[in-house]
């Protein structure tokens, strides 16, 4: 059986801010680029590869047009599938598109997204408008999006005729870059995100106390509430240094109507060397709070009406290093490519959750399993061009 | 109590004009557009690999219950 525990349904919207963020820069078009990826993720028994295709084009310069192209192939045996299903292999595919029209200082977007897989279709539509204002020191931006979504259930290798759910999501973003010297610039952001409709797993269960089975614990399927609704407030400051590198420091914060409180925090510092090269580092801080249904292992089946044991929804701290390194060079033999760029980037990703236990392990009294910690390899290889 | 309450409503109206008066005077750009040498280094674009950006967006989105105000306009998905 198939088991949705990786989220990746989810993932669609995020992927597809390559094309949207020429919206937070209002007054200029971005450049005409074509960039190839492949990513590769590898953690917690979980695999994820694919390729990312995203080609720009501007017209008449007043326009601009972006598509994306991206795949996930997943394969799963993490401890989720472990614990209650069986591995499995899936595929997601999305394709985007998006268009940014300029008149003036203001800069209007619009944009649809679709992503596909076996037990999840998704679609949403965008748009967004951005003002350049007091000298162009002042962006603002606003945003709506709405997606649609129709979840299924796989059985035995086949959709399970009887099971079709649906969700709807919409998204109010308000966001504000300023210049603030001649080497700082800053940008804040606010997005609340309300979700009505089926919004938990078919696949994921909760497990319980249960003295009558042998290990002490049995399942039940997870319940969650049919809203929800998140405000997120994010600053990011931009600094360069005197000897030609930057320095970027982020901080969002994050709380729900599940009760989910999360701080996230990032600094990245970029270096070039000698014309062609540029490094780059950056860590990564993350901490959340559990949802207020969740727990690790409840006392007695159908104790609440709302079960969560998805541990995306624990408490947990997160924290990620990255290492990036780009080329840049020419193609003789392509004149109407203006610059090329090969770029590498490699991230660990360690997570230790404060009360989601391993149940691969076995304990006399349920519960007191050693938890549960979760690392990941995360690579990306690809390349741009410029035309 | 009677001169206090005249005093207080003109410095009222006395605050009130020159929040006024300011607001008609144009705003002068603190860093001129011959200024921005540093800020328009492509080490300083906030998104600089945009393929690269959202895909770590999409790999944390899915481990984490956050999502939103990413910077990006894609930010966020509340399906599961």
């Amino acid at each position: 059986m198939q088991l949705m525990n990786e989220r990746r349904a989810r993932l669609w919207l995020s992927a597809v801010g390559c094309l949207l963020s020429a919206s937070a820069v209002g007054g200029v078009l971005p450049e005409d680029r074509a960039d190839v990826l492949y990513h590769r993720y590898d953690g917690g028994g979980v695999v994820i590869d694919g390729p990312s295709l995203l080609v720009r084009k501007k017209f008449a310069d007043k326009v601009s047009v972006a598509a994306n192209y991206y795949v996930d192939m997943v394969s799963s045996a993490s401890i989720d599938v472990v614990s209650t299903a069986s591995p499995y292999k899936e595929e997601r595919t999305q394709y985007s598109v998006t268009a940014d029209y300029l008149r003036g200082k203001s800069t209007y977007s619009a944009g649809y997204i679709s992503s596909s897989e076996s037990d999840y279709e998704a679609k949403t539509w965008y748009a967004g408008v951005s003002q350049d204002m007091f000298g162009d020191l002042t962006t603002i931006s606003f945003s709506f999006k709405r997606g649609n979504n129709d979840i299924f259930r796989n059985i035995g290798g086949g959709k399970d005729p009887t099971f079709k759910r649906a969700s709807d999501q919409r998204s109010y973003a308000v966001g504000l870059t300023q210049v603030l010297t001649r080497s700082l610039i800053g940008t804040a952001n606010f997005e609340v995100i309300s979700d009505e409709g089926y919004l938990n797993s078919p696949y994921r269960s909760v497990r319980y106390f249960d003295p009558s089975s042998p290990n002490g614990y049995s399942y039940q399927g997870e319940v969650y509430p049919n809203t929800r609704t998140s405000n997120a407030a994010s600053v990011k400051l931009s600094y360069f240094l005197p000897w030609r590198a930057s320095l970027t420091g982020w901080y969002r914060f994050y709380t729900d109507s599940w009760g989910v409180n999360a701080h996230t925090g990032e600094f990245t510092y970029t270096h070039p060397m000698r014309d062609r090269w540029t490094f780059s580092g950056s860590l990564r801080y993350y901490r959340q709070d559990a949802a207020d249904f969740y727990a690790d292992l409840f006392p007695r089946r159908d104790y609440a009406n709302f079960l969560a044991r998805d541990k995306e929804l624990s408490t947990f701290t997160a924290l990620t290093f990255g290492l990036g390194a780009s080329y840049d060079f020419r193609i003789a033999r392509l004149p109407w490519v203006s610059k090329a760029q090969a770029n590498v980037r490699y991230d660990f990703m360690t997570i230790d959750y404060d009360d989601f236990h391993d149940v691969r392990a076995s304990a006399l009294v349920p519960g007191t399993e050693p938890l549960y910690k979760l690392d990941a390899n995360i690579y990306q290889l690809f390349l741009s061009i410029w035309f | 109590m009677g001169f206090a309450q005249p005093l207080a409503r003109r410095l009222l109206v006395a605050l009130a004009a020159t929040a006024a008066l300011s607001a008609c005077a144009p705003l002068e750009p603190w860093v001129k557009p011959y200024e921005r040498e540093n800020l328009a280094d492509p080490i300083m674009a906030f998104d600089r690999y945009p393929v690269s950006t959202a895909y770590l967006d999409h790999v944390f989105e899915a481990r984490e219950g956050a999502r939103g105000a990413t910077g990006s306009a894609g930010g966020g998905c509340g399906c599961n």
